[in-house]
């Protein structure tokens, strides 16, 4: 019977009834339409990955230790545990940053990234610069730029003082696209 | 025996009925002209496709691709596992060739002509084939979850976070997360083990298919010229008149260039060894100078040296209108003249490609922009800058390397390339043009005026003064009208 349609030369003015299997057809990809898409949405959102969970953003506030740590006056390296480390992240999860104590409460607190492809740069106290190892970034003691391809100053962290320890909200790696 | 294998295998294809079209395929005629060694690349490449497939399994069955373990069982690979180290090497060599031999076979492809009419589509896959060459040689680098790896994917990642309004989608989709993490590593090992390979394969596919039904190009001759009417009817009447069966008269110069390669890669692997792991992705470990394998030096190189304005859009645009432009190379020249003696234009492009691909190369691995972070301790002042020098001018060579000025400034060929040397300095500034530099800056140099004290600027700027190697100075001519010059060194 299947066979027979297939020898007919089908004349498209003729509306014919929809046969058993043209409908089954219809059924089939509609059902497997509709599992596609609600396989598609989830798939979406995973690869968008962990963190982005809303309303929470990206950050959280996280300690960097009493302020004694930090003394007047020097700009030191600190680190923290990113606050949504997972237990395969090993050593990628202790991320670096450059803590600058100016006085008192008045704190600079920048990425360790290179504005210009996140390099980490390298505090020296003698010159009072930030150097980059990559392509030559050099920036002022106050995170401003002061040489070399980055086409601003160094990314900072929000800061606070809670119970004299220095806190900042860090969470998401900083580029151009989206500064701490 | 011989004649009970033949049935058996007898047997076998009159069920599997693969022998007639495999047989077919190994028989088929083309032109005598291709059975040359300028066509073997390609066969090359596929063939260390296949080694890269094998060895990358034989390597899944160590490597951990978790970041908390990754390094570790690369280290395992390296000194542990019985020839682990030479797999690692076998598919890091492999790699390398492997993106080589395919830009040979890319560059011959293309002088030869073999783009045009009716090879357009297998020319488009080819392309597709490269991007998906060096992805994987990207995500492969990844994998490698070291230092380097980790602030790669940080470069990679600025480049993404430039693109405007996604851009912060798109780092978040490279590194699975908000931050470079275990997730980031995950992300790069599905791509790299299955996606990459998956459309590896399938275009692999598809590019060797097209090769076999539209026959192999023919050696082009000037003035030989494809028309779309007429091309395959040419092209049969000389694979008839001239022709030679694929197998053997062509294939066995592929099979030869194939053995020589992967005995090449044999030997580099066996010779060199595995490439890395170098430190520990710790990035709180920050005396590092990141670089990427050679295959991306060129963009390195090109992202230090391109003004500050250009960066952004040649990096986002350039690469689009480059790639879009290969893809378009058959469709803008898809007939006409196939022989290189008459298209000038390729052959200038092609040279032009290849002459910046290794220039840039080359200052990527020297890096002559990077400051040498350590040259201020490393380097001590020469000795012969400090003979006869007065006290004040030995305090300022002190200044000089105290305050890092060698990270960028080099003295008798040591220390940074970034700035100007500094061997002949006081030929070229005078006393007040030297000041004003090291105060204010400029011309790329930071302003030192807030971290130099008085008497350290007089100090330094009196021994760069002492810096001409025995040249006529530098001299303002309205200043010796007002008063007499203060040294006469």
């Amino acid at each position: 019977m299947d066979d027979d349609d297939g020898k007919k030369t089908p004349d498209k003015n003729v509306v014919r009834p929809p046969s058993r299997r043209g409908v089954l057809f219809g059924v089939g990809l509609a059902l497997n339409g509709i599992a596609g898409a609600l396989i598609l949405s989830p798939i979406v959102r995973y690869f968008l990955g962990r963190g982005r969970t809303p309303p929470k953003s990206d950050h959280e506030w996280i300690t960097l230790g009493p302020i004694a740590q930090f003394p007047e006056g020097e700009t030191r390296l600190a680190s923290y545990r990113n606050p949504f480390r997972t237990p395969g992240d090993g050593a990628t999860a202790d991320i670096p940053c450059w803590v600058r104590h100016i006085a008192a409460d008045s704190f600079q607190v920048f990425a360790i990234n290179c504005a210009h492809l996140g390099c980490p740069v390298r505090w020296f106290p003698q010159s009072a610069l930030f150097l980059c190892p990559c392509h030559g970034g050099a920036y002022y003691q106050d995170g401003s730029l002061a040489a070399g391809p980055p086409t601003r100053g160094l990314f900072e962290y929000k800061y606070k003082i809670e119970n004299g320890a220095l806190a900042i909200l860090a969470g998401r790696l900083p580029t151009l696209a989206e500064s701490p | 025996m011989i004649e009970r294998l033949r049935a058996i295998g007898r047997w076998i294809d009159r069920r599997l009925q693969l022998a007639g079209p495999i047989g077919e395929m190994a028989r088929h005629r083309v032109p005598r002209s291709t059975a040359s060694w300028f066509y073997v690349f390609g066969s090359v490449t596929f063939v260390l496709f296949m080694l890269q497939i094998v060895t990358g399994i034989c390597l899944a069955f160590t490597y951990v691709p978790s970041g908390a373990e990754a390094w570790n069982s690369l280290q395992a690979l390296n000194h542990e596992v019985p020839a682990g180290w030479f797999l690692r090497g076998l598919h890091f060599w492999g790699s390398t060739f492997m993106v080589g031999v395919m830009l040979i076979h890319m560059i011959q492809v293309f002088l030869f002509g073999a783009f045009k009419f009716p090879r357009e589509l297998t020319w488009v896959f080819g392309v597709a084939l490269m991007l998906l060459t060096l992805g994987m040689a990207f995500s492969g680098q990844v994998l490698r979850f070291d230092q380097d790896a980790y602030w790669g994917i940080g470069i990679g990642a600025s480049i993404a976070g430039r693109i405007p309004l996604t851009g912060g989608t798109v780092v978040r989709l490279m590194l699975g997360g908000p931050i470079i993490a275990g997730d980031t590593l995950s992300r790069f090992f599905a791509a790299h083990v299955f996606i990459v390979p998956g459309l590896l394969f399938l275009c692999a596919g598809l590019h060797v298919w097209m090769v076999l039904k539209l026959g192999i190009n023919e050696w082009p001759m000037p003035g030989r010229v494809v028309t779309r009417a007429r091309y395959v009817q040419e092209y049969e009447e000389l694979t008839r008149k001239d022709g030679v069966p694929f197998v053997p008269d062509a294939f066995q110069r592929d099979l030869v260039a194939a053995g020589l390669a992967v005995l090449a890669v044999v030997a580099c692997a066996a010779l060199f060894g595995p490439f890395g792991p170098s430190g520990p992705p710790d990035p709180t470990i920050i005396q590092t100078v990141p670089k990427p394998d050679f295959f991306f030096l060129w963009l390195y190189g090109a992202l230090s040296l391109l003004p500050r304005w250009m960066e952004t859009p040649f990096v986002l645009i350039a690469p689009v209108v480059g790639i879009v432009l290969l893809f378009l190379i058959p469709f803008i020249s898809g007939v006409g003249e196939k022989h290189w003696t008459r298209r000038p234009i390729s052959v200038l492009g092609v040279l032009l490609a290849i002459t910046v691909f290794i220039t840039l190369t080359a200052l990527g691995s020297t890096s002559p922009w990077a400051p040498h972070m350590d040259a201020w301790t490393a380097d001590p002042t020469p000795a012969q800058y400090l003979v006869g020098r007065s006290p004040l001018e030995r305090q300022g060579a002190l200044v000089l390397q105290y305050k890092q000025c060698r990270n960028c400034h080099a003295l008798d060929g040591k220390g940074g390339q970034r700035g100007p040397a500094l061997d002949r300095v006081a030929t070229r500034l005078t006393r007040d043009q030297l000041i004003r530099q090291v105060l204010q800056g400029g011309g790329n140099m930071p302003s030192y005026g807030k971290n130099l004290r008085p008497p350290e600027v007089t100090a330094l700027v009196a021994f760069l003064e002492t810096l001409h190697g025995g040249g006529v100075r530098a001299r303002d001519a309205s200043r010796s009208e007002v008063h007499a010059p203060t040294t006469n060194r």
